[in-house]
């Protein structure tokens, strides 16, 4: 670990603290529908998609008109990614002639890209197209994210109304949020990237003469190195270099903004064509907790609150720089299987784990974009997770089974919290022995019971699916990468993120097979939508409680001794829940790797 | 639930043209305004033929050329099919390739530690560089082949070393590319000289 190391952490997280604040109040007035600078030019945008698709903006809405909403967008728009692949062949913008995807891959994708997953089973620069990157898997990027912020909205407006039926229009605040937050800045920034060297083209892709062309060994068809009539191995020369192009930046903005994490390459944000600067790697990963910081900030101001938004904001802070310091202590250390190699870090020499890692990055940066991409349900990689030390692969595995609470997801990471905070205040209420109330409305047993619903579906699917893919050899095990814990690591890390909505992969396991595309695309779905039901019902039973002042026997939740309560109920759900089967995976493997053995 | 269906079905059009279409191609046509050489992948062209991007890794190693890291997209350095290697921390695998990589290494330069990055494989499987640590390992190597001093061939590996980003942010790194392209001019200057 260094000094400018850490100084690169702290800088990101000054930057995040600062623009909680500006960036939470100017999404309360977009969702209070007051007055912003923006208006001029997007109220007619607003009023003209309303026009064309019959939204009547001053209607409100139950939470079960407010969830059907949101669910028939979500199938409608999957439906519509679902055909975009499969006809990709017949549509323009294709120069590289790429096919029609097949049916259970292009099923895993619809349904990963629309619940803001970003999970992906193809190598995109050979399966997607360009039309199908753009209208396909960006327009999801804006649009799950969008309908994430609206269900965030929605939790706070419940928590805020008092003895009120409805929780607002979904159609409205999706449009707002897509046309207020997420379009402005996507605009400006993906030109900012596009001036560090992140490219946006629809060339075919170049080919290039190598300066120094390649003997490589020629394969058979079986994969074992060709061995010619003199005993020598055959070899093939290879004189030139294929670099795909694309429209990147629009998309790369985007994917960072709205916490989706679909790369427009395989590499994701390693490629340097998709992060190709330091300075474009902070704007990455600043983007992935922007709207997440600034959410906490409009919960307390909606809710007239700005202590308890703060309150939390400190609990995921807690959460966050616990989860970086351990990555990046892991990976500086390196590892000690690789004899008479310098891994010790310098002023010219990155040192550490460098295995899968970008040296333009080093060992700081990747800690910290591992962090935030799990903290949040971002996904997006710029270096290797499957190749980090047993530990430092642990902690963004772990931060996605916490359920993506630290900041979080663009507005799952909201109420995924919220969830928390109304167990944490149950707890706080059994132990003081009274019933439990939260911003003046209590807390009672439907509003539990819905909180664990949400936070047990989650582990179930995880541990269910993982368990059936262990035990099988045939379809399950056989697509592992790595052998000993480590493939246990990869297969439990693709359920966690799919079920967590994630993206981010242990990315040796080939789960472009029959059973892993249909698996964990169902995981998507289920990790998506039966945990916002369940979040959409507290917030509508919450609405329409009468508001109960504060009393003595109240347990303030402004205070640090709530943000330690809080951290302390996560962490502890998640310990219980998870820490058996980590133990057989991280945590033996960090074992071992000390005492020296490999598999 | 009648009219909301109707709602969805017209929100996924209206919203596809806008975000799906008009959007992605307003940036395109600035960013081909404004940056179109970065827009375009920063393509490097050598005697009218284009030889790579200057972003974008190459396979080196012949004993003239600073080498690039080990790669693990497709044959090494497939721009058309990024991918790190994914091998585990505990996998013999990687064990045996870095172990492989560091006997040739130390046969080439003995005595001298082996900088990490030299030996293993970068998460894009197209990283276009190298630490300073790793040049410096290759000078006398490359100086010898090329029959140049080393320190001409040092003042190379300085003009293509880029710092700190505004002096704080990522690591300080080489660019392979164009260091070995310069390289490869200083011999062509240097020939034309001789045979003056």
């Amino acid at each position: 670990m260094t000094g400018n190391g850490w100084l690169q952490i702290a800088i990101l997280f000054l930057l995040v603290l600062a623009v909680t604040k500006p960036l939470g109040l100017f999404m309360a007035r977009v969702f209070n529908r007051e007055k912003t600078f923006l208006d001029r030019i997007l109220r007619p945008l607003e009023r003209l998609i309303y026009r064309l698709t019959g939204v009547d903006e001053g209607r409100e809405m139950r939470w079960t008109e407010y969830a059907v909403s949101m669910l028939l967008f979500s199938v409608v728009s999957m439906v519509v990614l679902y055909v975009i692949q499969r006809v990709q062949g017949y549509l323009p913008w294709n120069p590289q002639k790429l096919a029609g995807v097949p049916p259970a891959l292009a099923f895993n994708t619809a349904a990963s890209f629309s619940t803001n997953t970003n999970w992906q089973a193809y190598v995109p620069e050979t399966t997607m197209s360009y039309f199908t990157q753009m209208a396909g898997l960006a327009y999801h990027n804006f649009f799950s994210a969008a309908a994430g912020i609206a269900l965030a909205i929605a939790f706070i407006r419940g928590i805020a109304r008092r003895q009120a039926e409805t929780l607002g229009n979904f159609w409205v605040d999706m449009t707002r949020a897509s046309l207020w937050v997420l379009l402005p800045f996507c605009l400006v920034g993906s030109l900012v990237l596009v001036s560090q060297g992140v490219v946006q083209n629809f060339r075919a892709y170049d080919t290039v003469q190598l300066v120094e062309p390649q003997q490589v060994p020629h394969l058979n068809a079986d994969g074992t190195a060709a061995v010619g009539p003199d005993g020598k191995p055959v070899m093939d020369t290879i004189a030139q270099q294929t670099i795909a192009q694309g429209p990147v930046a629009s998309q790369e903005i985007i994917k960072e903004f709205g916490t989706n994490g679909g790369g427009f390459f395989n590499a994701n944000s390693a490629h340097p064509f998709e992060n190709p600067t330091p300075f474009t790697n902070l704007i990455e990963i600043f983007c992935i907790f922007a709207i997440s910081a600034g959410l906490v900030y409009t919960l307390g101001h909606m809710t007239g609150s700005l202590a308890h938004g703060w309150a939390v904001w400190a609990a995921m802070a807690f959460l966050f720089l616990a989860g970086v310091t351990v990555t990046y202590w892991s990976e500086a250390r390196g590892n000690p299987l690789l004899a008479g190699v310098n891994q010790q870090a310098s002023a010219t020499h990155p040192g550490g784990n460098m295995e899968g890692k970008e040296v333009r990055f080093g060992v700081a940066n990747s800690a910290l974009f591992a962090t935030a991409t799990t903290d949040t349900s971002c996904g997006a990689v710029n270096a290797m997770h499957d190749s980090f030390t047993p530990l430092g692969g642990l902690v963004p595995l772990v931060n996605i089974m916490l359920g993506e609470v630290i900041f979080g997801g663009v507005g799952s990471g909201m109420y995924g919290m919220l969830v928390f905070v109304v167990l944490s205040v149950f707890i706080a209420g059994l132990m003081v022995g009274r019933t439990p109330e939260y911003l003046g409305k209590k807390i009672e047993s439907y509003d539990v019971k819905m909180a664990m619903l949400s936070l047990l579906i989650f582990p179930l699917i995880i541990l269910t699916l993982a368990a059936i893919s262990v035990v099988s050899s045939s379809f399950g095990t056989s697509s592992i990468a790595n052998a000993g814990p480590h493939g246990l690591s990869e297969i439990l890390y693709a359920f966690t993120s799919a079920a967590g909505n994630n993206g981010s992969a242990f990315a040796g396991i080939n789960a472009n097979t029959n059973w892993y595309n249909i698996a964990l695309g169902f995981n998507t779905l289920i990790g998506r939508f039966l945990v916002v039901i369940p979040v959409l019902a507290i917030a509508g039973n919450l609405a329409r409680k009468k508001y109960v002042a504060p009393s003595l026997g109240t347990f303030p939740v402004t205070t640090p001794l709530f943000s330690a309560l809080l951290v302390s109920v996560i962490l502890i759900v998640g310990a219980l829940t998870f820490f058996p089967v980590l133990s057989l995976g991280p945590i033996l493997e960090h074992l071992l790797m000390h005492a020296g053995t490999t598999f | 639930m009648k009219k909301n269906l109707l709602i969805s079905i017209l929100m996924t059009v209206v919203t596809t043209v806008l975000f799906g279409l008009i959007y992605p191609l307003v940036v395109t046509g600035l960013a081909q305004l404004i940056f179109p050489d970065k827009a375009n992948g920063q393509l490097v062209h050598r005697n009218g033929a284009v030889v790579g991007s200057r972003i974008i890794g190459q396979p080196f190693n012949g004993p003239k050329y600073f080498h690039s890291r080990p790669s693990a997209a497709g044959n090494g350095y497939d721009a058309g099919a990024s991918s790190g290697s994914n091998l585990g921390p505990t996998s013999s695998k990687l064990v045996q390739r870095v172990k492989d990589s560091v006997a040739q290494l130390q046969a080439e330069n003995p005595g001298r530690p082996i900088p990490v990055d030299l030996v293993t494989t970068s998460g894009s499987g197209l990283d276009p560089h190298i630490s300073p640590d790793s040049a410096e390992f290759q000078v006398p190597r490359v100086a010898r082949e090329r029959g140049l001093s080393e320190a001409a061939v040092r003042a190379a590996v300085t003009r293509h070393t880029e710092g700190l980003q505004f002096g704080v942010l990522g690591a300080p790194r080489v660019n392979v590319l164009e260091l070995n392209l310069d390289l490869d001019s200083l011999g062509t200057k240097q020939a034309e000289l001789n045979q003056n």
